[in-house]
């Protein structure tokens, strides 16, 4: 073995690099079982069957593992059992791969019933245990090697004709298949010519699994004493021998477990190192960075939160809000991607209380990166820095209070369907804020939760929360989760498109609830949006970004009189100009 | 309507139980007639005289057309009457009676274990590896997974006898005679079950930890434990849950073998000696027990999963 390791010439390594660790380790030690499987017969043969007087001797230059009661050496038997092991292992996983892929390919050539039928008899064939299965095959057949080969196989061939008919599923059902068919070509030339081609790397990976698989169960079946028996051996054998003498002498183990676990892992890391190989996403992602870090800017100055350090950013506007406090203060916030690539560059804006800010871009300008970093989130996949992020009187670049910040800020995100939990009731969710952070009972939760689902006008505000997400309409679930905004009396509300995936009908009944709620909490409000014709019925001031860059900012009445500057907001304008859904139902002063 | 779904789903469930137990019935009625070769014969024994071969053959009803041979076994199976052991002449019934505790705690106990660990397991790493972060863990992870997974049972058994009753002799090597005995039964028949499912836990995890209700959990910056346990869980358990029952089931025919290394007084040694011994109605009644067993196990995971995830009450789980 250690001769196919030794060689390690540049050019094996960039083998190595290719195959990915795992499955290089595991070709190296299988193709070592291979070789010791060929040669150790001829070179060990003796030793390992020879009865000496020398009996039950421990560990020794002369004999490695020491020797069995026989006086036969241990360490030449762990090594020609490879040979019995490895061929019976072989065999069996033969038998479970033909067998079962002739068979889950031939399924498709019998009628729907009939195949629904044998593959719904298959799954449950499947999910019963093998060695139950092995164990009718060895009772017909009788103990031995031949038998417990055979038991091992056929108990693996469910597993194969499940992953080969599913594989064939897909194939079968498209569009060229039929096409074929009118054209005569039979099924089985569609199999042979379509489908076979297409199993080969699934099939290798669950082949070298089976592998595993099937020496566990042989060596087992040998162990129990249903396989190999004496003389002959194989490592379930030598265990068993060893076993009863755990206590005299425990070295008698080790040998067999050994090699049992080399082989078996030879397989498993060939199997593993395949999956690997073929899932190029896992791959690309070994090489980069740590994510979802949000720094401090080296060079910039700690945040001096005065109203100064605002005024920059702000300069364009000479608007009312200057006056109130701010909510929330972004400065020179920068997101790169994990390859270093700058996705946010420099974003400064302001958000006074009870403002409503309007974020606009395309998909793609970085405006939803830039609202969750400002609510302290920054997703996986990104890092973000900036000189100073307060939001709602947190220093977000300091150390926070969970508990505060969960309930100062509250979000409400673009698709309802997938940022409820599935698997819990709406009112569980939702009070999550209220139970976890403010100390609330769940009863106490519950009942404030109906309370604002009943002022929001919510149909049966009682019952509502002890709904699933799937029994609520997409709009219903997004007024819920503006309820959630109230419980907590968040400060500010930052919404990402939260009406882009509801219908047109519904948008104007939950923008109007929206803007009713902020007032009534006297909360800011950034809010994401790419659509002008809703940011400009609902904002007091809009900012619009483009590829991570703040290109222009304008108050509702500039932006509603058409007075946008920058060509880029323009052809905006122009776009959301033909589809303009909303009239001016939502508020507006 | 909500009783409606659940009734036909109870129905269906009881169509797949019976069809599944009758179909065991039969394989198991059919284990005589495989062999190959005269049946009677082959049991008797090559020595056996032609009286001796007679006498097994009527024995096992062998001489009596095969639809009146399965109507007696059908009908005995639904009586409990499983008939006598060709070696102690006890009953079937009564064997298996007194050994299937034995077995059914070590398996029952170390699915519990199994579960519990590796949801454990598979979420804590799936959370520490999140985004790229400590990918040493996602390496060990993958890698001591392999090498437990090509630990068969039965090594894993003999290594903790030498670890824990030879060298510390702290646990029993063999028996049950006390609750400690439990202790490496239980070990070894959940370590490979337990590294295969925290595997499969660690993928969906990293699945589920992307959705978008996991960020809306961690919007409302609730701890990590409570996010993993009340928001990942749930979602976990039902896809987890779906694939698992080959893991669970397996666990049936590890407890076979690990009443080997342990001379655990269960159903596998008895198993294994009616095979040899070819006590044929024993290893009928054994082989009907324990594959019965693993036909629950899978409806009792299907149920679990509509209570978890009430929307498999509407599709089912996907047949093929």
């Amino acid at each position: 073995m250690t001769a196919v390791i030794s060689p390690v010439t540049s050019r094996s390594r960039t083998v190595r690099r290719r195959l990915g660790p795992m499955l290089s380790t595991g070709l190296v030690l299988m193709t070592g079982m291979v070789l010791l499987a060929v040669v150790a017969p001829h070179f060990f043969g003796e030793d390992a069957s020879a009865l000496t007087d020398e009996r039950r001797q421990g560990m020794s230059p002369g004999h490695l593992l020491g020797t069995d009661e026989f006086g036969r050496d241990l360490f030449a038997r762990a090594l020609v059992g490879t040979r019995l092991t490895l061929l019976l292992t072989s065999a069996a996983t033969a038998i479970s791969v033909i067998c079962g892929v002739t068979f889950g390919v031939l399924v498709w050539m019998m009628p729907a019933r009939v195949r629904d039928l044998v593959l719904g008899a298959n799954s449950v064939a499947v999910a019963f245990p093998g060695l139950v299965l092995a164990l009718v095959v060895a009772a017909i057949l009788g103990p031995g090697a031949l038998s417990a080969t055979i038991a091992v196989g056929v108990a693996g061939i469910p597993a194969f004709i499940r992953l080969s008919a599913n594989m064939a599923a897909p194939i079968m059902v498209r569009d060229f298949v039929s096409t074929a068919r009118l054209l005569g070509v039979t099924r089985l030339k569609t199999l042979i010519r379509h489908v076979l081609p297409n199993l080969g790397e699934p099939m290798l990976i669950l082949s070298a699994n089976s592998f595993a698989v099937t020496l566990t169960e042989l060596s087992g079946l040998s162990f129990i004493g249903l396989g190999v028996q004496n003389p002959e051996y194989d490592f379930g054998r030598l265990l068993a021998d060893g076993l009863p003498n755990a206590y005299t002498q425990p070295i008698q183990i080790i040998g067999p477990s050994i090699m049992l676990v080399l082989m078996g892992g030879a397989a498993m890391f060939i199997g593993d190192g395949l999956a690997a190989r073929s899932s190029p996403r896992l791959r690309g992602l070994t090489r980069a960075r740590r994510t979802g870090i949000l720094t401090r800017d080296a060079d910039s100055p700690a945040p001096t939160a005065s109203q100064d350090a605002a005024q920059p950013a702000s300069s364009i506007r000479a608007h009312a809000t200057s006056a109130s406090p701010i909510c929330l203060s972004v400065r020179d916030l920068n997101i790169t991607d994990g390859s270093g690539e700058t996705l946010v560059d420099g974003v400064s804006f302001d958000v006074a209380q009870g403002e409503i800010l309007g974020l606009v871009g395309e998909s793609g300008s970085g405006k939803s990166l830039t609202a969750m970093t400002a609510a302290g989130l920054v997703p996986e996949g990104v890092n973000a820095s900036a000189s100073m992020i307060t939001t709602a009187g947190h220093d977000l670049l300091g150390p926070t209070s969970a508990a505060e910040l969960a309930r100062d800020v509250s979000l409400v995100y673009q698709d309802p369907m997938s940022t409820f939990n599935p698997a819990l009731r709406i009112g569980s969710q939702l009070t999550e804020v209220s139970r976890v952070h403010m100390g609330q009972s769940r009863t106490e939760a519950q009942t404030a939760l109906a309370e604002k689902f009943r002022h929001l006008r919510i149909s049966e505000p009682d019952e509502c929360g002890r709904r699933y997400p799937h029994e609520l309409s997409g709009g219903m679930l997004q007024r819920a989760m503006i309820a959630s905004a109230l419980l907590t009396d968040a400060k500010l509300i930052i919404a990402d498109e939260p009406t882009t995936a509801l219908d047109v009908t519904v948008q104007a009944e939950v923008l109007r609830q929206f803007a009713e709620a902020s007032d009534s909490l006297g909360a800011s409000v950034l809010f994401i949006s790419h659509d002008l014709g809703v940011v400009e019925s609902l904002c007091d001031r809009v900012i619009v970004m483009r590829c991570g860059e703040i290109v222009e900012e304008l108050s509702g009445d500039q932006l509603s009189a058409g007075r946008a500057i920058h060509p880029y907001t323009r052809s905006l304008l122009n776009a959301a100009a033909y589809l303009d859904p909303t009239d001016k139902m939502v508020r507006k002063e | 309507m909500i009783a409606n779904e659940w009734t036909v789903f109870a129905m269906r469930k009881a169509a797949e139980l019976i069809a599944a137990f009758f179909a065991l019935i039969i394989l198991t009625f059919a284990i005589v007639h495989l062999i190959p070769g005269d049946a009677a014969r082959v049991v008797a024994g090559i020595d056996a005289t032609p009286d001796q071969v007679a006498q097994t053959r009527t024995d096992l009803g062998l001489d009596q057309p095969i639809l009146t041979q399965f109507w007696s076994y059908f009908s005995g199976v639904l009586t409990g009457d499983l008939g006598d052991s060709f070696r102690t002449h006890q009953p079937v019934v009564d064997a298996i009676a007194s050994r299937l505790p034995f077995t059914l705690s070590i398996a029952a106990l170390g699915i519990v274990i199994t579960l519990v660990v590796s949801l454990a397991l598979g979420l804590t790493v799936a959370g520490l590896t999140r985004g790229n972060r400590n990918q040493w863990l996602d390496t060990a992870f993958g890698w001591s997974t392999a090498v437990v997974l090509a630990l068969p049972v039965y090594v894993i058994g003999a290594i903790l006898i030498v670890v824990f009753a030879v060298s510390l002799g702290v646990l029993p090597a063999a028996g049950a005679s006390s609750l400690v005995s439990y202790v490496l039964p239980t070990l070894a028949i959940a370590s490979g079950p337990i590294a295969s499912m925290s595997r499969l836990v660690r993928r969906e995890a990293a699945v589920v930890l992307e959705q978008d209700y996991m960020r809306t959990a961690r919007g409302w910056r609730i701890s990590r434990l409570r996010q993993h346990v009340k928001h990942a869980t749930p979602n976990l358990l039902s896809s987890t849950l779906t694939l698992s029952g080959l893991i669970l089931a397996s666990m049936i025919g590890g407890a076979i073998i690990v009443e080997a290394v342990f001379a655990w007084p269960g159903l596998g040694r008895a198993v294994v000696d009616s095979i040899i011994d070819r006590d044929y109605p024993l290893t009928r009644g054994i082989i009907l027990t324990i594959g019965g067993i693993a036909i629950v196990l899978n409806i009792a995971i299907d149920i679990v999963l509509a209570i978890v995830d009430p929307r498999t009450l509407h599709s089912g789980k996907v047949l093929v």
